[in-house]
């Protein structure tokens, strides 16, 4: 519980200072010119958001194992929602789809909700990539036929799957760990997405070569490498969250911002390929859920399985 | 009571509509105003009117109402109580041989009454792969009778995958509202060259031609 509240203090911290420097750097670029550049405007609104996405999680925090749950299955829609929207559907489809979302979705969360780990870990993969398609052929339309259920696949997959091994966290039994769950899935999003922001600031302060200049012209070496050391120190001082000693907590922060790192690169080949420069518009000056989502959906189901593995 | 319910069926539509399809409108050839309107806009789904009146600032969408075939929505008790009192349309008799009212008549009067109008110039659900059918004779017999009233073309992003014909359940999906700029009815210009324009300057707006725009 104490764990909790400094976590959360700490987050409130640094919230604050990223404000207040923000508000500054505003205040600053107000004096010489009326236009605030464009990067500063993004930076506010991100910022913004941030209070708002910390907001949300401590209040689904508060509700516990239930709150996550949903919490986690209203990303899954959301992120499900702006991958649809962007594939090629017919009108032989609209069941399908609708059994996605009606589905898939409370289906998958539910058996984490009963914490049946021998089926949430297979439904997907297993039951709905084999039924879907059979769906499909049923209903006889057959053009674009491997396309379109490729792509219903790879959306469940990734918008329902992959996220929801961020609470399935909870699920998992850790010797000494008893009833701390919500703080390992605390630790993730802070690795994952405190990767992401100092990877965006090491890129900005430093970032000469590119990595993938075909897909994303944003992620440089300078960025990669900065964001994945950072991490690994965040990830090692909040090695008290878990049940990993600092080393371990820094070696699995590393992980997880490599795989967030794989992730935001897949995403933008995905957006290019469709031609739009955000998912959604779902979170101001981030873009859609996706755009927040896509290193947790690489990282957290990797993440779950060593835990559980060399943990459990 | 009849106009505090219909206010709150609005309202719960336009908030069910923005949960399932998070609309958002693109203002891109005129703003919203108080002006008497007509929104003309390509039609594949029950959804369509729906979506534009959500996209509306909530006091335009109170005096806008949409019209619809009489023939569909008169069809049974239950739709012709949905269409008339709580969904509040302008219901117009479209086949030529068996209509007891003029449509233009009916639509008139509603414009006289101040109301703004959605109009869904293909005159029915588009259920081809054409992205626009051919545009029927009601909107340039409109723009002569009515030359002060604005007409802005609409187009209707994705509702037609969220809720296809004959399915009762949406599929959630996102969808926007672009509104271009309006379209003037020249001093004497033909019926069909005016169709033809407005029928362009609603396909501008498609995301296939948006798209080829961007890209010079």
């Amino acid at each position: 519980m104490a764990e909790t509240i400094w976590l959360f203090l700490g987050l409130l911290g640094v919230l604050t200072l990223a404000s207040a420097i923000a508000t500054l750097l505003s205040w600053k670029s107000r004096r010489t010119s009326d236009v605030l550049p464009s990067t500063l405007v993004n930076l506010n609104a991100r910022i913004k958001a941030w209070w708002i996405m910390i907001a949300a999680i401590s209040i689904a925090f508060l509700f516990g194992k239930g709150g996550v749950i949903f919490l986690f299955a209203f990303v899954s829609f959301a992120a499900l929602r702006e991958y649809v929207t962007l594939t090629h559907t017919r009108r032989g489809d609209h069941r399908i789809l609708i059994g996605m979302f009606l589905v898939v979705i409370p289906v998958q969360y539910y058996l984490l909700w009963i914490e049946w780990y021998g089926l949430y870990s297979i439904f997907v993969p297993v039951y709905c990539f084999l039924a879907m398609p059979a769906l499909t052929a049923i209903s006889g339309d057959t053009e674009r036929f491997l396309e379109r259920v490729s792509e219903q696949q790879w959306g469940i997959m990734l918008s329902v799957y992959c996220i929801s091994h961020v609470p399935a966290l909870l699920t998992l039994a850790i010797p000494g760990f008893e009833g701390k769950g919500l703080l390992l899935i605390a630790f993730l999003i802070v690795t994952v997405q405190g990767s992401d922001v100092l990877q965006y600031v090491f890129g900005k302060l430093f970032g000469k070569r590119k990595v993938a200049p075909k897909i994303s012209p944003s992620k440089t070496w300078e960025g990669l490498i900065g964001g994945i050391v950072s991490a690994s120190l965040l990830g090692a001082a909040l090695a008290w969250l878990t049940p990993f000693a600092p080393a371990e907590a820094g070696l699995m922060a590393a992980l997880a911002a490599i795989m967030g790192f794989f992730g935001g690169l897949v995403a933008s080949a995905i957006k290019r390929d469709r031609g739009v420069k955000d998912w959604g518009h779902m979170i101001e000056g981030h873009g859609g859920m996706l755009d927040r989502a896509d290193s947790l959906i690489f990282a957290a189901p990797i993440f779950f399985h060593i835990v559980r593995y060399f943990w459990t | 009571m009849k106009a505090a319910i219909q206010r709150l069926a609005a309202m719960g539509l336009a908030g069910l509509a923005r949960a399932i399809t998070g609309v958002r409108p693109i203002w891109q050839g005129c703003a919203p105003s108080g002006r008497q309107r007509i929104y003309f806009a390509n039609h594949s789904s029950h959804g369509d009117f729906i979506l534009l009146s959500s996209s509306l600032p909530p006091s335009e969408r109170s005096r806008t109402r949409a019209v619809a075939g009489a023939d569909y929505w008169r069809r049974n008790k239950v739709r012709h109580v949905l269409a008339r009192d709580i969904l509040n349309t302008v219901l117009v008799e479209r086949n030529w041989v068996e209509r007891s009212e003029d449509p233009m008549v009916i639509m008139l009067g509603a414009l006289e009454q101040g109301s703004s109008l959605i109009f869904f110039p293909e005159g029915t659900r588009n259920m081809t792969e054409e992205p626009l059918l051919r545009f029927r004779s009601g909107l340039y017999n409109l723009a002569v009778a009515r030359p002060d009233v604005e007409l802005v073309p609409c187009w209707i992003e994705n509702m037609s995958r969220v809720l296809p014909k004959g399915a009762l359940l949406p599929v959630p999906l996102l969808c926007r509202v672009i509104f271009g700029a309006p379209v003037v009815l020249e001093e004497g210009e033909d019926r069909h060259v005016f169709l033809d324009r407005a029928r362009e300057a609603l396909l501008d707006l498609s995301p296939e031609r948006q798209k080829a725009l961007a890209h010079g």
